[in-house]
């Protein structure tokens, strides 16, 4: 191993040696919280990036992070493409033609609990299920283009979203419903004013899993066939061509992008439900 | 049990949506075959052929049904048409995967709840890392591995491993912190040591949060192991039944191995069920 590599290793032990310190000395410092976190994302980089060069392994089996930024910005037209293709058409638009489409199934059974008793478990138990597996009979159906990705996802976001909103319709008490009945409140009023927003802690925490399950089933199902863009078929021939460093390019892009998309909707969360407790109490 | 009857309703209506479906979609091809051959057809003959296609845009249920029975029972195990030796495949990358995933989790969650440090560095990033939708590269680690000549279960394996590890880890950390202030205190003035606290109060209150997680890993261990199947070369496993399937416009063969992977994620969600009422049953925790 070469002198990078050593050095790598000692900045290694000294960052986790201040990490040490720092959240001894600091333990409720919230600064102190995003820098330890912060210290040891940039230490797992620079370690990578040492250990590659310093031991020399091939940018065929896993290219240094150096060589990501380079093929990033070498290829910013590229990923972008591949970015609106995937994401902007294939996933945002499945996201949110399930998410709409599992809230208001969720309200429509609302009335029945019948219905609600029999599309619990059954969407529990399809929530559980390789749902990935229907991508290759949507590319079948919807064609190549980004109609089938969406398609899939729609799939895919629907049942963790149904089963939260069910759940969180439910969540109200027996004591703010009464209030609602001696105010003399119809139907439509308690939904509205009442059980949608006790709902939306509920909500939320669906639409949270269905962001990582949106992106996962739009990148997945152009392994089926897609057109000559899209970053499942950046990644899929680029692996073929042992460009790795554009396939980690992607990658970063994705995880971008899946961040992005968690972080947006945890930041309309946090206004949308400042009332509850989870949200108070930080 | 008094939800078994709007369960079964909901299934019916699926099932009954499914033949009406299999009727629109399927009943083109029939009426394209009809006006080459220059005859014409009537509605109940249209329906009887979409039931009885070979290759329907979908297959009627009864039609799975019979695709799932010939390949679980109507070939020998050996055969590369038997679902059984598939679903081995599958399964044992799945739970070689679960264990890798879980034994990780534990680990790190251990880890976790006893070091502030390990706490404010590893936990954020923990997070951070599921928002990545990490089965897009699922090919490239098969590759890669490939390449350094790591073949066959070992790296479906790591795939399900890094999908199961996260709910483990969370669920643990949540479990290990649960006892209250109450217990600890108690402890204290017993003078009992951190490990003695470790074994005797925090392990054996983190287990209903263990399998509560349990289930959600084992679930996503297969999801990890039928997409590692996906990539080219892979020639076994319920992954790559429904690819040569899609392949080859299959369409009986896709919908029978995602039932049979659809049944293989219950009878995995199942087994933890069961392993959990003992376990919790011999703990005295049982509710």
């Amino acid at each position: 191993m070469s002198a990078v590599g050593y050095g790598a290793l000692l900045f290694w032990a000294c960052a986790m040696a201040l990490n040490f310190h720092l959240a001894e000395r600091f333990p409720n410092s919230r600064p102190v919280r995003s820098f330890v976190a912060m210290l040891f994302g940039v230490t797992l980089i620079v370690l990578w990036q040492g250990l590659v060069r310093g031991l020399n392994v091939s940018p065929v089996i896993l290219p240094a992070p150096s060589d990501i930024a380079a093929a990033i910005f070498a290829n910013i037209p590229l990923l972008w493409q591949d970015f609106a293709q995937t994401i902007l058409k294939g996933a945002l638009a499945g996201y949110l033609i399930g998410c709409g489409a599992a809230v208001a199934t969720a309200i429509a059974v609302d009335r029945s609990p019948f219905l609600q008793r029999g599309l619990l478990p059954v969407g529990n138990f399809v929530a559980a299920l390789p749902i990935v597996g229907i991508a290759p009979i949507l590319v079948m159906w919807f064609g190549f283009d980004w109609q089938s990705k969406a398609a899939v996802v729609v799939v895919m976001v629907f049942f963790p979203v149904l089963v939260n909103m069910v759940a969180g319709l439910a969540a109200t008490d027996a004591l703010s419903r009464d209030l609602m009945a001696t105010y003399s409140a119809s139907y439509s009023q308690t939904l509205i004013k009442l059980r949608l927003p006790a709902a939306l802690p509920f909500l939320f925490n669906g639409l949270k899993i269905a962001t990582t399950l949106a992106l996962i089933g739009a990148i997945v199902a152009e392994f089926f066939g897609s057109p000559t863009r899209g970053m499942g078929f950046r990644i899929s021939t680029s692996v073929g061509q042992l460009d790795l460093a554009l396939v980690w390019a992607e990658i970063t892009v994705a995880a971008l992008a899946g961040s992005g998309l968690f972080g947006l909707i945890t930041m309309i969360e946090k206004a949308a439900t400042f009332w509850h407790p989870s949200q108070r109490g930080r | 049990m008094r939800s078994i009857l709007p369960i079964l309703t909901v299934l019916t209506a699926i099932v009954a949506l499914w033949y009406g479906a299999a009727v629109m979609l399927n009943k083109q091809w029939t009426y394209d075959q009809a006006a080459r051959a220059g005859v014409t057809v009537t509605f109940s003959q249209v329906l009887a052929d979409t039931m009885t296609q070979e290759r329907p845009v979908l297959p009627a249920p009864h039609q799975v049904a019979k695709g799932l029975w010939d390949g679980f029972a109507g070939q020998k195990i050996t055969s590369k048409k038997s679902l059984v030796l598939h679903s081995w495949i599958t399964f044992s990358a799945t739970m070689a995967g679960f264990a890798l995933g879980t034994l990780a989790g534990i680990v790190l969650a251990v880890g976790i709840v006893h070091s502030r440090a390990m706490d404010m560095s590893v936990m954020p990033w923990a997070i951070a890392s599921q928002t990545i939708p990490i089965l897009a590269i699922a090919p490239m680690v098969i590759v890669v591995l490939a390449s350094l000549g790591i073949k066959g279960l070992i790296p479906k394996a790591i795939i399900a491993a890094y999908l199961s590890f996260f709910p483990v880890l969370v669920g643990m950390v949540k479990g290990l912190r649960a006892p209250d202030g109450m217990q600890l205190d108690l402890l204290r003035t017993y003078n009992a040591s951190g490990s003695q606290a470790f074994w005797k109060l925090r392990l054996p209150s983190s287990m209903p949060y263990l399998f509560a997680s349990l289930k959600v890993g084992v679930a996503a261990a297969l999801v990890g192991t039928i997409v590692a199947e996906l990539p080219a070369g892979a020639s076994q496993g319920l992954g790559a039944r429904l690819l040569s399937g899609s392949y080859y416009g299959q369409t009986i063969q896709i919908w029978s191995a995602l039932f049979a992977a659809a049944i293989l994620a219950a009878v995995l969600v199942l087994i933890v069920g069961v392993i959990e009422r003992v376990v919790l049953k011999r703990m005295g925790m049982a509710k």
